[in-house]
């Protein structure tokens, strides 16, 4: 009973950087750019909803949506001031830049809120369900975690296939130029991508906060880093991969947390994304880019 | 034909460019050795010294591997790391054993040999991928350093070396035995024999040492190999042997930063900001704002970026946050195409980068 | 002698049969050409001839020696040196720098010597200088020894590439298009250019071209490509009037 609850809780963390990952996966098509800053809008999504709910005492429906909402607009302000003016230069100068956007993010949490750890009431009220009599207990959050976040997938994998918006990112992410030419406004486009992610980073702060309440503005940090490689490992650029990465990487963690050692779990996480690459270099679900001679 | 002699050999462009750099070192050393014994250094940059040296190398060392390799890595703080515990390990274990220098020396010989050794190591399965995967896997190597490490109990006693990844008890040490790695403590009381001036010298000698490879046979592999690996190939260059070969170098430079790190602290710990991907992503900020394949950049980029947020810290609560500000502004100063043809328009010069980007690829 | 022996080269890609029952024998010191439409297949040939790709079906021979599925740089070793479609220059070092690394093989020195400065380096480097501008000066670019060979003119850039991939000390070049974006005055030069490293260089030369002044006047057997198989093969002036030749290129 043990390892089905471990399971259970490795889904719902794995659901949470599955979200995440989500934000990652789509910048970097449509952008090519890795969004570091992606982690931080998650810890800020997190602390609207704190704000709104514990000192507003809105109810959590209510704050979700504004906190949703305030971290779209962030996304797509860092992305008109910090990144568009940088799109036609290399890679690693939006790298860089996305970082300096994160320390910004980090720096100016610490100054509205501090550093001390905020304690975050879950969001979501239900204890759980409880089967083979309380031998097996299943959290209302993990729950409603995951159930959120193979919505959220459902409903994008719609988005991006059957409205036009969605073909439109689809497009652009495969060929830019061309869908210049075919008229698609490019830039509404990835602001619009930028929107999308950052209103789920908004979410997944909710979540992540839900089941694990310590709250500080570097929470998003490293969740942000394992969510990357949750990207890259399912294969970049990939939606199906992005969750598929996500949910791996969870279970492993927590797997690796309850069975072989807490300190190590993080080392052994990334030692499997390794082997993963070194069999399979683009991922996953990773697309082999080939070499024109 | 044109005649050559060994002059023109020696006096060309890329000489040129090794003597300036050694010169504004030089000068710059004996800048703050004066103020300093003229009581006119604050004791905050008196200890900002040796680090601004050490962060320097980890730089130079990363920028052989982004601008030269032409590969990006996210994990380099982590061969640092290798070479500040396993040199702090051999100072501290030895200490009263052999004397201070040749024991200083040898736990320089060890700390570089070993980030070498795992550059060395790391490189094999790395350097089979390529762009972001890349990254992402050294990014991966680089975490998993800091958290073995932190979880690694290490002592000495007279029966020999215990080693535990659980608890300081499982040691199982004698009484009189010393525990030299301490968990997540790390190494305490690493003799601190890193001086400015040994500093110094390391890292002019490791200027030396990257600008006589990036100029020799094996350099212009390389290079060749990061402009057009194809066309390499095609004439002949052995693509792995060159490709290990420099991301070794580049490992064994950061160790070396590593090592000079360790051996001026009290306290050696790993941890995120120290060693883990923070560390790593802030070389990575020198390097870039330094000037990709520009060493003298990276080292002028990690002097500044080292003391700006301290000389801000009169500002204290906002310090890191206009750090942050200043360096998106330098970002997009330097490199929005926008805002460089606004430059060339005014006349403000720009500097060109080393980096292109790749060849464009197809997807098949 | 025979220095190329190609028999029943093949290649899929998935279900695509690229180049199909391909052969061809080029002996020393030949000047032979390699034309078709395009798509024809003939750069997918350089390519597994280069071990760029790795054939499905068939041998090559270089001087009686085995060089199937090769490795590039090895094959390079073995004899074989080329230039692309698409320029591939090493375009952030300079012309003499391009060169000598075309000389990487032939002048040795391990990276220790070349860190420490040991006299070796000095010494030969100077012999790669001197071996590097002797190379150039052929094709008049001795003059341009430090410029950066991104900044060099089209024209000069593809001479450029021919000149370092020679400095490998091939037995069998492999030009692929050497005049696409030339003028006729260009081609004319690079008509003579060839035959001036026909002269200085003892190599054998395989050339891709659409140019048909430059087949016709140069080459002196032809293989014709079409849909990757052979269409023809023999002396240039035979291959050039035969009907199915004229039919393949112009159409029906």
């Amino acid at each position: 009973m043990g390892f089905l609850t471990y399971l259970i809780n490795g889904l719902s963390l794995g659901s949470v950087y599955a979200i995440i990952a989500l934000g990652y996966t789509m910048v970097y098509g449509i952008a090519k750019m890795l969004n570091f800053a992606h982690g931080d809008v998650i810890m800020i999504g997190a602390y609207l909803v704190f704000m709104c709910t514990s000192n507003a005492g809105m109810p959590a429906i209510v704050s979700i949506v504004i906190a949703m909402g305030c971290c779209t607009i962030l996304g797509m302000i860092i992305e008109k001031i910090a990144y568009a003016p940088l799109r036609k230069a290399t890679n690693l100068a939006v790298l860089i830049t996305a970082i300096g956007v994160s320390y910004f993010l980090q720096n100016m949490a610490l100054l509205i809120f501090g550093s001390n750890p905020v304690s975050f009431t879950s969001v979501i009220p239900w204890e759980g369900l409880s089967f083979a009599g309380g031998q097996l207990k299943i959290t209302g959050n993990a729950l409603i975690t995951i159930v959120v976040c193979l919505v959220i997938m459902v409903v994008l994998m719609w988005f991006v296939k059957n409205t036009k918006p969605g073909q439109a990112m689809r497009a652009v992410s495969e060929d830019r130029d061309a869908a210049v030419l075919m008229g698609i406004n490019v830039n509404a486009t990835i602001s619009l991508t930028f929107a999308i992610g950052s209103g789920l980073a908004a979410i997944a702060g909710t979540l992540l906060c839900s089941s694990y309440p310590s709250l500080t503005p570097y929470t998003g940090s490293m969740p942000g880093i394992k969510a990357f490689t949750a990207a890259v490992f399912g294969g970049i650029g990939s939606i199906p991969g992005a969750l598929i990465g996500g949910l791996l990487l969870g279970i492993i963690e927590i797997l690796a947390k309850a069975y072989i050692s807490s300190q190590l779990a993080d080392a052994i996480v990334f030692a499997v994304l390794i082997i993963v690459l070194l069999v399979k270099p683009t991922g996953i679900l990773g697309k082999q880019i080939k070499e024109k001679v | 034909m044109k005649k050559i002699n060994k002059l023109a050999l020696f006096a060309n462009k890329s000489n040129q460019r090794l003597f300036t750099t050694i010169s504004v070192i030089v000068v710059l050393y004996v800048l703050m050795t004066i103020l300093d014994g003229t009581g006119n250094l604050s004791s905050l940059m008196k200890g900002l010294l040796v680090p601004v040296c050490a962060y320097s190398l980890v730089a130079v060392g990363l920028n052989l591997c982004v601008g030269y390799l032409g590969e990006l890595s996210l994990g380099h703080a982590g061969f640092m790391c290798v070479g500040a515990f396993t040199s702090a390990f051999f100072s501290k274990a030895f200490v009263g054993v052999i004397p201070d220098v040749p024991r200083f020396i040898l736990s320089l010989l060890i700390g570089t040999a070993l980030a070498a050794l795992f550059g060395f190591l790391i490189a094999i399965p790395v350097l089979r991928l390529s762009g972001d995967y890349l990254a992402i896997v050294t990014l991966a190597f680089g975490e998993i350093i800091k958290n073995v490490i932190n979880v690694l109990y290490v002592g000495v006693d007279s029966k020999g070396v215990h080693f535990s990844m659980k608890d300081m008890m499982s040691l199982g040490m004698e009484p009189g035995g010393k525990i030299i790695i301490n968990g997540a403590q790390g190494i305490t009381g690493t003799p601190r024999q890193s001086t400015f001036t040994i500093s110094v010298i390391l890292l002019l000698l490791a200027i030396v040492i990257t600008f006589n490879f990036v100029n020799s046979r094996t350099g212009r592999a390389v290079k060749a190999i990061r402009d057009n690996q194809i066309a390499a190939e095609t004439v002949g260059l052995p693509i792995t042997k060159y490709k290990l070969i420099a991301f070794t170098l580049s490992a064994a430079i950061a160790g070396v930063g590593g090592v000079l790190y360790a051996h001026n602290i009290s306290s050696l710990t790993a941890t995120t900001n120290t060693f883990g991907y923070n560390m790593s992503i802030m070389i990575l900020v020198y390097v870039v704002l330094g000037g990709i394949g520009s060493f003298s950049g990276s080292i002028i980029a990690a002097t500044i970026l080292t003391l700006l947020p301290e000389m801000l810290r009169g500002l204290s609560n906002y310090r890191m946050l206009i750090y942050s500000v200043v360096l998106i502004m330098l970002m997009l100063f330097n490199w929005a195409p926008g805002i460089l043809k606004w430059r060339e328009a005014h006349g403000i010069k720009n500097f060109k980068s080393i980096l292109k980007s790749k060849n464009t690829k197809e997807v098949q | 002698m025979s220095l190329l022996e190609v028999t029943n080269l093949g290649i899929s890609f998935g279900g695509l049969r690229a180049v199909d029952e391909f052969n061809i024998s080029i002996d020393k010191g030949q000047l032979y050409g390699l034309i078709g439409p395009n798509g024809a297949g003939k750069t997918t040939v350089f390519n597994m001839l280069t071990g760029i790709y790795k054939p499905t079906d068939g041998k090559i021979f270089l001087d009686g020696v085995d060089i199937t599925g090769k490795r590039t740089a090895d094959i390079n070793k073995a004899g074989i040196a080329r230039t692309f479609q698409n320029i591939r220059l090493f375009g952030d070092q300079s012309v003499l720098d391009n060169v000598k690394i075309g000389l990487h093989n032939s002048f040795e020195y391990s990276t220790a010597t070349g860190i420490f400065r040991l006299p070796k380096y000095f010494a030969t480097e100077k012999k790669m200088d001197e071996r590097a501008l002797e190379i150039l000066s052929v094709f008049g670019l001795d003059k341009d020894a430090d410029v950066l060979a991104s900044n060099l003119p089209y024209g000069k850039q593809r001479q450029l590439e021919i000149a370092r991939a020679l400095a490998t000390n091939p037995k069998l070049l492999l030009l692929d298009e050497p005049a696409a974006g030339m003028n006729p005055n260009e081609t004319k030069d690079l008509m003579n250019t060839i035959a001036l490293i026909r002269k200085e260089f003892d190599v054998t030369i395989l050339l891709i071209e659409h140019d048909m002044k430059l087949v016709s006047g140069i080459c002196e057997k032809l293989t014709v490509l079409n849909f990757g198989r052979v269409l023809s093969q023999g002396e240039t002036s035979t291959v050039l009037n035969d009907p199915e030749v004229i039919k393949a290129y112009l159409g029906e």
